[in-house]
């Protein structure tokens, strides 16, 4: 069973640009995609597209989305809306950014659970503790009680993560999540979203343009560039017997992959 | 936060010693003489031995530092003079004018926030389409037209044309339609604006892209999210508003016959009546360093970033 399947999908934007074109491939149930590229290639756009959530101007102009068998592009504003957040979830590069500064954690954390569950605010706020202290975030009433500029960048991105995964998601989709962080938080990150997917089975599409994160993370690997899908495959096949030139050229690029900026966590 | 507001109090009293000199110095420059014009305005033409003693009763014939220097005694004991004008005590004479002016201000704030907020909020939401057109279009006329034409044209439509009120407004609910319309209209238009580019930038952030991948309603994030923080830009116009209105809208109440401390103050200017004029100015800058202080806190209660920041310092 796939979670998640992308069929000829291209995206247009207002000004004629085509941001994606044709792009195929699946998220298999319990897996993990990364989906690399340099910026512009469009890796972005398409997990954006997948959210229902491209910006202003920005269409799906062929293809289809098939969440769970099921084509995205077909559901109402409501049935989208009502899926976000609780069958599928979204982190994004500055966890910061995307939550409101101007209030609290607790307040949209809770916000969040009772939006997709009848239970108390108190009842919420549990769900919320229990899920940030899953994260080992230390003190998590502190962090209910902070505003999001009083944290640290990787307390807000496991906050995050926390946020997305209460309602336990088929899917998670990271749209870079740890290129904001420096290298040791980054691999906190890294092994946490692992964590979770082992716990919860949630299959996660991580879009990066770290090599390293893709191949200590995936199982399989997406290449993109210009908006075209070069190469999909399995992670040893994509890391280690590259068919596409870009690819090859990619990997050749990092030499340093080999040494030590690749994520090491174990 | 305390230490801060006694800190702006303080300013206050710069802010008064400044306005107030200022003002003195200017008003005196002007080349007509009060205490002619007194008499003039009581329709006698003085020779010129009572002229020179009402100079001298006056205090017109010292220097004008020493007559500034004499006012600001009398005021710091309490005492704002009388006016010439109206022979009476400048404080009297304003403790009545001022209750029409803030019956008009506070009306015309109130109708104001309640047609601009949902027409700003709707135009923002519907970005774009046939509604958003409609209300920019309309928003654009009513912020080119000059809020005196725009009154003519009211008293001329309404109570010249239809006779649906009297021409000099009188003290009843009808009298203040059209005073209090030539005021809003304008207001309403500029805040359509304002409210609109506030509540689309606030749309734009990203914070609203999240709030969505959560799955929040796009009620939940106007209403809980987008416009309490749009507020915080609309706060500070808004002051500013509050003290123009309080100043007394000068063009618009003396074109209603309105009775209230805009017309008083072009009527003592016209007269030269120095304590009269020295008193709006104190209430004129009272009035905007007020509003500008508590415009402040408000900031500071609405934005944890500011107030904590502060804080930490």
């Amino acid at each position: 069973m796939n979670v998640l399947e992308f069929q000829d999908i291209s995206v247009i934007y207002q000004n004629g640009k085509t941001a994606v074109h044709n792009v195929s491939f699946t998220v298999p149930e319990h897996s993990i995609v990364a989906v690399v590229g340099e910026s512009g290639s469009g890796k972005s756009t398409l997990i954006r597209a997948a959210m229902g959530l491209l910006s202003t101007g920005g269409s799906v102009s062929q293809g289809r989305i098939l969440f769970e068998g099921e084509n995205l592009l077909g559901f109402s504003k409501e049935q989208i809306r009502s899926i976000r957040g609780s069958e599928m979830a979204m982190i994004f590069q500055d966890a910061g950014d995307y939550l409101n500064p101007r209030r609290k954690i607790g307040p949209q954390y809770i916000e969040t659970i009772r939006c997709h569950i009848q239970v108390s605010k108190k009842e919420a706020g549990q769900i919320a503790l229990d899920m940030l202290s899953r994260l080992k975030l230390a003190d998590p009433e502190r962090i209910m009680r902070s505003y999001p500029f009083q944290l640290s960048g990787g307390m807000r991105q496991r906050a995050a993560i926390a946020m997305a995964m209460s309602m336990h998601p088929k899917l998670l989709l990271a749209d870079e999540p740890t290129s904001a962080l420096d290298v040791t938080v980054q691999a906190q990150v890294v092994q946490e979203m692992l964590k979770l997917r082992e716990d919860m089975g949630t299959a996660i599409v991580i879009v990066t343009h770290n090599m390293g994160v893709a191949s200590r993370m995936a199982d399989y690997i997406a290449v993109m560039k210009n908006g075209y899908l070069r190469e999909f495959g399995a992670r040893d096949q994509v890391i280690n017997a590259p068919r596409d030139e870009y690819t090859q050229q990619m990997l050749m690029a990092v030499p340093e992959l080999e040494d030590e900026q690749i994520v090491k966590i174990r | 936060m305390i230490q801060y507001i006694a800190k702006r109090l303080v300013q206050l009293i710069a802010v008064l010693f400044g306005v107030t000199f200022l003002t003195f110095m200017i008003t005196q420059a002007a080349p007509s003489d009060a205490a002619q014009m007194q008499y003039i305005s009581m329709g006698t033409i003085p020779s010129e031995e009572l002229l020179e003693q009402t100079r001298e009763e006056m205090g017109l014939n010292d220097p004008v530092l020493v007559q500034y220097g004499r006012w600001l005694w009398n005021v710091l004991h309490g005492d704002l003079g009388t006016s010439t004008k109206f022979s009476e005590s400048v404080l009297t004479q304003m403790s009545r004018k001022l209750p029409m002016t803030i019956e008009l201000a506070a009306v015309s704030g109130v109708i104001m926030v309640l047609i601009a907020f949902p027409l700003g909020i709707l135009s923002a939401v519907k970005k774009n389409k046939w509604i958003d057109y409609l209300i920019r279009f309309l928003s654009f006329f009513g912020i080119s037209m000059p809020n005196f034409w725009l009154g003519l044209l009211l008293m001329y439509v309404f109570a010249v044309r239809l006779g649906w009120f009297h021409v000099v407004s009188t003290n009843d609910i009808a009298g203040i339609v059209l005073p209090v319309a030539t005021l809003t209209i304008p207001m309403v238009c500029t805040y359509v604006r304002q409210i609109r580019a506030a509540v689309l930038e606030e749309l734009n952030s990203n914070y609203v892209v999240g709030a969505r991948s959560r799955g929040i309603s796009e009620r939940r994030i106007i209403f809980g999210h987008v416009l309490p923080n749009a507020l915080l830009p609309i706060v500070t116009l808004i002051g500013l508003s509050v003290g123009h209105l309080l100043g007394g809208a000068a063009i618009i109440e003396t074109l209603f016959s309105w009775q209230g401390i805009g017309n008083m103050v072009v009527e003592a200017i016209r007269v030269r009546d120095y304590p009269l004029i020295q008193g709006y100015v104190i209430w004129m800058a009272v009035i905007y360093v007020m509003v500008n202080l508590l415009v402040d806190i408000m900031y500071r209660l609405l934005d944890p970033q500011i107030r904590l920041r502060k804080k930490v310092d």
